[in-house]
């Protein structure tokens, strides 16, 4: 199992490079010269010159880009244009808010998306059912940017039951995390009941109640492992997809993190921030996969063999 | 059944067959009320980006501030009321419907015909050149598609065209995977070989015999990424790199909206609504076509 | 039928489907019983209606869209249908317990093989959970397993070893009653040996009453005391198996035997039944066999049969059976 994780992680190496490539060279054929930007029209050739040399613009595509890789070994990723702050400290600062809401919506969406998914599938065409089914059909269509003001409008500004922006106490991550997890939630739910509606009509379930079972034991000890086996992939697949949507949802409610830094930096031709917050969340989606794979294998005691015997055959 | 008795020739038959198959689809998609509901508003959105211009007698982009803020349903004028600079919403709303639709049939078929050129290239020929596509679409992947999107419109620069390329970009590795699946489960079976045997190109057979087979997942992935795509477009135009003010992109009303929150929640209240019905008909209609197309695959 | 040692008694049972495409008539006015220590032989074709009978003595039908429309499954004298779930929960597994068709799919993937069996032990017996495994892994070298092996998980063994297990998880409460629906059908023909031999010793050593599902005469001959036959959701036959092999009076049970090669016979073509089992959500009016009948009459399109015992414990439901001058007055089971 160390083994494979081992593996997984020298996997990564290239796509991690491949994304850092894909990234940069997206950034480099931006149009317009940031020097120009930042200096305006009124300075010299020399002090363009310097300032190219500082932010390190100068070179062709190649020289840069392996620079720029190199730098990233350092933990490097450049100097903000806006703030002359360096990247990497901006990504330290803004990163730990959209991992926390992140990690707050994954657990919202999981915890919701399973205990959903499995009622509804076990008390198939009930009205908990068709209930429960409605409101994931919304979920699935709803933009999470819609969704982000409406709560803020009903529960900030009508109701006033959380305050509308600031991030000292928990309550202020409450509806963040519920925006960024709706989405998710009600796919996995969706995914959920499908794939419990399978498990409960196996023979195996029929062979727990023969033994004289109790209906929940069968539910929980029988039935989930097996119906979790493909929502575990639907949970990585919708990680990034909520990641992806934290940068919409912490525009909203003014959450530091990188999806705002990031979208703030469009705004402002930031390029170096934009970048560095791209490759920030795409490492860590890469990460989560790769902790779901591992998660597959310990749900699923075929694959876990597959491992030990010398890697997964595609 | 009447017609062609003299000429009842190979192709004759065959287009015979087609029809009885697409009816027997269409006899299947009916029965699912969801499907019926999803196409209702699917047309109702089509008539109202066709007709956007005659619908109403106004301009979508000319401001009109003497009015602005109108509540909805109290001027029959103005049904949904008007926005900040005193322009109808409705108005607004048909003619995003174009842009949204636009955008969801454009960025769908990019991705469509990518994804099935990278897909069926790497199934059919594996080796170097899969190892090659797969690893990039490994890549594409690791990037989530909002992220992607906007980097490529960072690059590329706003406005609708780049919008719906980034779109297309994005969403392309789902088609390459299952185009790739597909190519692989088919391409040992006895029809490919015989179809080989017979002397037809790798083309020809990539197109008259794998591609066919594989349509059902194909259509149904596309139709549910419409939805994917009319929802991205909106999420870019929503934090600003996407279409421009003024032009009427359902989620760029809902951005300028934002700023009237408290006041006159209907100028993100009536878009939202519209992008959910939008994405919704299209997840209704994907759907019932999975259904549709494949009766085993029905709970 | 004869009753006082009774185990099991079903009496006119019916079971349907209700399906959208339907009604479906799985099991219609049924009745057999079984006594202590016997073993009786279900036979018939696929669809017939052996599964659903009983999967209905175990209630373990799935509802819906399956109904038990009316009938009494009496099982020690008390109807199992009036039973609240909880005590059908503690019968299932204890007393009554099942061998199922396909062990590639009765076994749970994600559960090591010998929690699975311990699971029953655990439910039906007030012991710690070492004691049950303890007994598990006895059961699991009763049916010829190493002991060690019960840390696997079922993909790790071939089909004959599930079997093997899916019948230790049966016994392992020791039931009273054992039902195995077709324990050799999805199996290897050489396995399949194997597991009817171990099934043949667990019936000569243990005075468990077995019910056994099967569409194969030979295995009915080798195992079987009673040997009901099912066609289209009823028993057209029934009787001790020396009444039923020797003196098979149902045209439906003379077609069974005549579709089966006998080595020794000079013509050896097979006679098959014509025709295939009706649609069981339009079945024929009058007697269910009667199109495939090779002695159908005018009366068999228009009525029902009923069952007559043509000698002391040997039931036909066919028409032939009545003379005609007792018409009207056929002996109800």
């Amino acid at each position: 199992m160390l083994k494979y994780i081992g593996k997984r992680l020298l996997m990564l190496i290239p796509v991690l490079l491949g994304v850092t490539v894909i990234v940069f060279t997206l950034m480099y054929i931006t149009p317009g010269d940031p020097v120009d930007a930042l200096l305006g029209d009124a300075a010299t050739v020399e002090a363009r010159e310097m300032l190219r040399e500082q932010l390190g613009l100068n070179g062709g595509y190649f020289e840069r880009l392996f620079r720029y890789i190199g730098n990233l070994l350092h933990g490097d990723m450049g100097i903000s244009y806006a703030t002359k702050q360096p990247v990497f400290t901006r990504l330290l600062e803004t990163f730990p808010n959209t991992f926390k809401l992140a990690l707050l919506g994954v657990t919202f969406s999981v915890v919701f998306g399973l205990i959903v998914g499995t009622i509804s599938a076990v008390k198939q065409y009930s009205i908990f059912d068709y209930v429960f089914t409605f409101i994931c059909m919304i979920g699935n269509a709803m933009s999470s940017f819609w969704l982000g003001l409406l709560l803020l409008l009903t529960f900030c500004l009508k109701l006033k039951w959380f305050p509308a922006s600031g991030f000292s106490s928990p309550r202020h991550w409450v509806l963040p995390a519920f925006t960024v997890g709706f989405h998710s939630a009600a796919n996995i739910a969706r995914m959920t009941r499908s794939s419990m509606l399978e498990v409960i009509r196996a023979d195996y379930i029929t062979t727990a109640r023969a033994k004289g079972q109790k209906e929940l034991a069968i539910v929980i000890r029988h039935a989930l492992k097996n119906a979790l086996i493909p929502v575990v992939t639907t949970i990585g697949m919708q990680f990034g997809a909520l990641i992806g949507g934290s940068v919409l949802v912490e525009s909203i409610f003014v959450v530091p993190g990188v999806g705002k830094m990031m979208v703030d930096s469009i705004k402002s031709r930031d390029y170096p921030v934009v970048q560095g917050g791209v490759l920030a969340i795409a490492f860590f989606f890469c990460i989560v996969n790769l902790i779901v794979d591992v998660l597959y294998a310990y749900i699923d005691p075929r694959i876990k063999a597959q491992y030990k015997s010398g890697g997964r055959q595609q | 059944m009447t017609q062609n008795n003299a000429a009842a020739s190979a192709p004759v038959q065959e287009t015979y067959k087609k029809r009885g198959q697409g009816k027997e689809i269409w006899r299947r998609f009916r029965r699912s009320k969801s499907a019926m509901l999803g196409l209702f508003i699917l047309l109702t959105l089509i008539f109202m980006a066709v007709f956007a211009g005659v619908l109403t007698p106004y301009d979508p982009t000319e401001p009109d501030v003497p009015i602005r803020l109108m509540k909805p349903f109290v001027d029959s004028a103005h049904i949904l009321g008007t926005d900040e600079l005193g322009r109808d919403i409705f108005t607004r709303l048909c003619f995003g419907a174009r842009i949204s639709l636009a955008v969801g049939l454009i960025a769908v078929s990019i991705s469509l015909i990518g994804g099935i050129t990278l897909g069926s290239l790497a199934g059919y020929y594996g080796g170097t050149l899969d190892n090659v596509i797969m690893r990039f679409i490994d890549i594409l992947m690791a990037i989530p598609s909002i992220l992607l999107n906007i980097s490529i419109v960072a690059a590329m620069g706003q406005g609708l065209q780049n919008v719906m390329i980034a779109i297309g970009i994005s969403s392309m590795p789902g088609y390459c995977r299952i185009m790739r699946a597909s190519i692989l489960s088919l391409k040992d079976q006895e029809f490919i070989e015989a179809s080989r045997a017979a002397g037809a190109s790798d083309f020809h057979i990539i197109v008259h015999h794998i591609i066919p087979n594989c349509l059902a997942p194909l259509i149904v992935q596309a139709t549910l990424r419409v939805g994917g795509s009319i929802l991205a477009c909106a999420s870019l135009s929503f934090i600003g790199v996407g279409i421009v003010p003024p032009t009427p992109e359902w989620g760029a009303m809902l951005s300028t909206g934002r700023d009237f929150l408290r006041d006159a929640p209907h100028l993100t209240t009536i878009p939202g609504i519209t992008i959910m019905l939008a994405v919704l008909c299209m997840n209704f209609i994907g759907d019932g076509l999975r259904d549709a197309l494949d009766p085993k695959l029905k709970n | 039928m004869m009753s006082e040692d009774k185990l099991l008694e079903i009496k006119d049972l019916t079971v349907e489907y209700r399906t959208v495409d339907g009604v479906v008539h799985a099991v219609t006015d049924l009745n057999i019983s079984i006594g202590k220590g016997q073993t009786l032989g279900l036979v018939g074709e696929t669809g017939a209606g052996k599964t659903t009978t009983v999967k209905s003595i175990m209630r373990i039908l799935p509802d819906p869209p399956a109904k038990i429309v009316s009938g009494e499954i009496l099982f020690e004298g008390e109807d199992l249908l009036k039973k609240p779930e909880s005590h059908m929960r503690e019968i299932r597994g204890e007393k009554i317990s099942m061998i199922f068709q396909d062990p590639m799919t009765s076994l749970n993937p994600t559960i090591p093989v010998l929690d699975q069996i311990s699971e029953a032990i655990v439910l039906h017996n007030k012991i710690t959970k070492q004691e049950a495994e303890q007994r598990a892994g006895d059961m699991l070298e009763l049916v010829g397993i190493r002991r060690e092996r019960g840390s696997d998980y079922p993909h790790q063994f071939s089909g004959g070893m599930k079997q093997r297990v899916v019948i230790a998880m049966a016994l392992a409460c020791n039931p009273q009653l054992l039902i195995a629906d077709e324990p050799t059908t999805a199996l290897d023909v050489t396995i399949q040996a194997q597991v009817l031999e171990l099934m043949k010793e667990i019936i000569r050593t243990r005075d468990t009453s077995v019910i056994m599902i099967t569409h194969d005469l030979g295995i009915v001959a080798e195992i079987c005391d009673y040997v009901a036959i099912m066609y289209a959701g009823e028993v057209v036959e029934y009787g001790t198996l020396r009444q039923v092999f020797e003196n098979p009076k149902h045209p439906y049970t003379v077609g069974l035997f005549g579709c089966i090669p006998d080595l020794y016979a000079e013509d050896d073509a097979l006679i098959p039944i014509k025709g295939l089992m009706p649609d069981p959500v339009n079945l024929p009016e009058g007697c269910r066999f009667h199109p495939r009948c090779n002695q159908v009459c005018e009366k068999c399109s228009r009525e029902r049969p009923h069952m007559v015992e043509i000698e002391p414990g040997h039931f036909v439901n066919c028409h032939l059976m009545v003379p005609e001058t007792e018409q009207g007055g056929e002996q109800d089971v």
